[in-house]
């Protein structure tokens, strides 16, 4: 109980910000027409892809000139994978997003 | 980071980070409504990117170096090479194909979390093993079950559905909770750990495919939201333990909106999501009562098209059917010519319409179909009474009245459109199949239904036509 208690002391600022957060999310989402659904889902997607800053930190305090040490090289690919699919999802979701809303506007005319 | 040394550079980093969030925020917040959505996405891609050019540029390890030449030129390249594909891909892809590719995007961000989680495991300067383990974990599962939903969705995988699934589930979640517990409090050797973390990886992978593999149906929407979730949450895992604000907060805040994007679908459907993963809408064997079906009665093109043009109101109920035919031009061409000749014409959306909630208004809007005429469900139902013919467009289950009288049918209690309390139905259909969900329509044998069998697009290129000669 007395480390369940000190868990949450030390990460306090972290746990009001989650639960802030929530609240947030679902204030901000709950009120949308069914109509937006997709590219809702699909630009949520593309900012879920904020991954992609961790794939930068990795690869970019890769040890380059030590790669033959312990799993550096590995990790180095393992990282530059993980840059690549998070620019998937971040550059693809956005785009696609953008594409099915333009549909939207142009018919008001 | 020390709190010795913090540079300004430091400080200015921590401050786009809270920016980039905010415009997180501030984006979805616009994207929730159709006259901003547009401006939204950019602004939370806005975001997006000062938080990558940031990074790379001030970000600095636990030794206070920044990133080299040589790391930034891969990491551009990386960044290149992804970016082209993932442009290319969003801008060729067929519109009808919306749901698969939004599944696949999303199975991509959370292989990116499994994989950033994979590494700081073996990070002996990671202290949060926790956050780290749950990112894998959860990024796995997104991967693997976006990847299923993906192929499902592009017709290369079949559900499975067998009893034993559902408790081999169980048993799986519980394995994966019990290696979590052990690598974690188990006071195994690193080695050890290491390797046990490789078995919890593959553990989760397979669960994410065995989770996904019995939902079908028109539970596939739910499924996607509810991955697209996960996807968030594992990305604000991988923020713990770089302690950074951008990642956090827009994971949480993806993982929260994924979750009540959810929560609004089942109630659509009127399930539960208990009921959504477990249940197993599309591959039950649920047969429904057994009544008498009555005479189909066919429609000449002729009688259909003196039907549409000589009524005052005219409502159309798009479904899949007409999407996979490719006919949503031809349909918006048959509308603008039925308004010329001085009738109403609206389209009645169902909640998940389509492959994904709000996929129809897409293919239509894609087909220049005004916007206004778009009606949804609640709204169309009061006036389905006063309408003179209802035009069902390769739609089935969203008009099967059997979810409001049959309560053994699986789909009892899902909201529809009351297209039998119109005055004449017209059902487009291809033949007297089932629908996704493999349940026999007693609308098509229904006193005042007319099927017109065809492909939806030849059979509306023939209506246009006729019409056109009247």
């Amino acid at each position: 109980m007395e480390s369940v208690l000190q868990f949450f002391y030390a990460n306090k600022e972290a746990i009001f910000i989650i639960a802030l957060t929530i609240f947030l999310g679902l204030e901000v989402i709950s009120n949308v027409p069914s109509v937006l659904h997709t590219p809702l889902m699909s630009g949520a997607n593309a900012i879920s892809g904020v991954i992609i800053i961790g794939g930068i930190i990795l690869v970019g305090h890769a040890d380059l000139a030590n790669l033959g040490e312990g799993s550096n090289l590995l990790n180095l690919i393992l990282g530059i994978f993980a840059l690549l699919f998070g620019t998937l999802n971040v550059i693809g979701g956005f785009v696609v997003t953008d594409r099915m809303l333009e549909m939207f506007k142009k018919k008001k005319k | 980071m020390d709190t010795l040394n913090i540079t300004n550079g430091d400080i200015i980093l921590e401050f786009i980070y809270l920016l980039s969030a905010l415009l997180f925020v501030y984006g979805l917040k616009l994207l929730s409504s159709p006259d901003s959505a547009r401006r939204g996405n950019l602004w939370a891609g806005a975001g997006m990117i000062m938080a990558m050019i940031a990074t790379m540029v001030l970000h600095r390890n636990g030794e206070g170096e920044g990133i080299k030449g040589a790391n930034l030129a891969i990491i551009l390249g990386a960044i290149a090479f992804g970016g082209v594909i993932g442009a290319v891909v969003a801008r060729r892809i067929k519109m009808t194909a919306m749901p698969q590719l939004v599944s696949f995007f999303n199975a991509t961000g959370g292989a990116a979390s499994a994989l950033v989680a994979l590494i700081e495991f073996s990070n002996p300067e990671n202290q949060s093993g926790l956050v780290t383990l749950l990112g894998l974990i959860i990024g796995s599962i997104a991967f693997s079950g976006s990847m299923i939903a993906y192929g499902k969705l592009n017709g290369n995988v079949k559900d499975v559905f067998t009893k034993w699934l559902t408790y081999i589930n169980l048993l799986i979640l519980a394995g994966i909770v019990f290696l979590l517990i052990f690598i974690l409090f188990g006071h195994a050797p690193a080695e050890t750990r290491q390797t046990l973390v490789y078995v919890l990886l593959a553990v989760s992978l397979i669960y994410g495919i065995s989770f996904v593999m019995p939902i079908g149906g028109a539970d596939m929407p739910v499924v996607i939201s509810l991955l697209n979730s996960f996807t968030g949450i594992a990305a604000a895992m991988a923020g713990f333990i770089y302690q950074n604000e951008a990642m956090i907060l827009g994971g949480i805040f993806v993982g929260a909106a994924g979750m009540i994007l959810t929560l609004l679908m089942c109630k659509a459907m009127n399930r539960s999501l208990i009921n959504v993963i477990i249940g197993a809408f599309g591959g039950g064997g649920a047969e429904g009562l057994d009544r008498e079906k009555g005479v189909v009665k066919e429609v000449s093109v002729t009688d259909a098209a003196v039907m549409l043009n000589y009524s005052s109101r005219v409502v159309i109920v798009p479904g899949y059917g007409l999407a996979v035919a490719q006919a949503q031009h031809i349909c918006s061409e048959m509308d603008e010519l039925l308004e010329a000749n001085g009738v109403e014409v609206k389209y009645a959306i169902h909640p998940v319409a389509g492959r994904m909630p709000g996929h129809m208004n897409v293919l239509l809007a894609e087909a220049d179909v005004p916007y206004e005429k778009l009606v949804e469900m609640d709204e169309i139902n009061p006036e389905m009474s006063k309408t003179d013919v209802v035009v069902v467009i390769g739609a089935n289950d969203v008009v099967n009245p059997a979810a409001l009288d049959d309560p053994s049918s699986p789909i009892y209690g899902m909201p529809i459109i009351n297209v039998q309390e119109a005055k004449n139905v017209i059902v487009m259909k291809r033949g007297m199949g089932k629908g996704y969900a493999a349940i026999e329509n007693y609308l098509f044998y229904a006193d005042n239904t007319r099927m017109f069998f065809g492909s939806a697009k030849d059979s509306l290129q023939k209506l246009v036509s006729e019409i056109k000669a009247l």
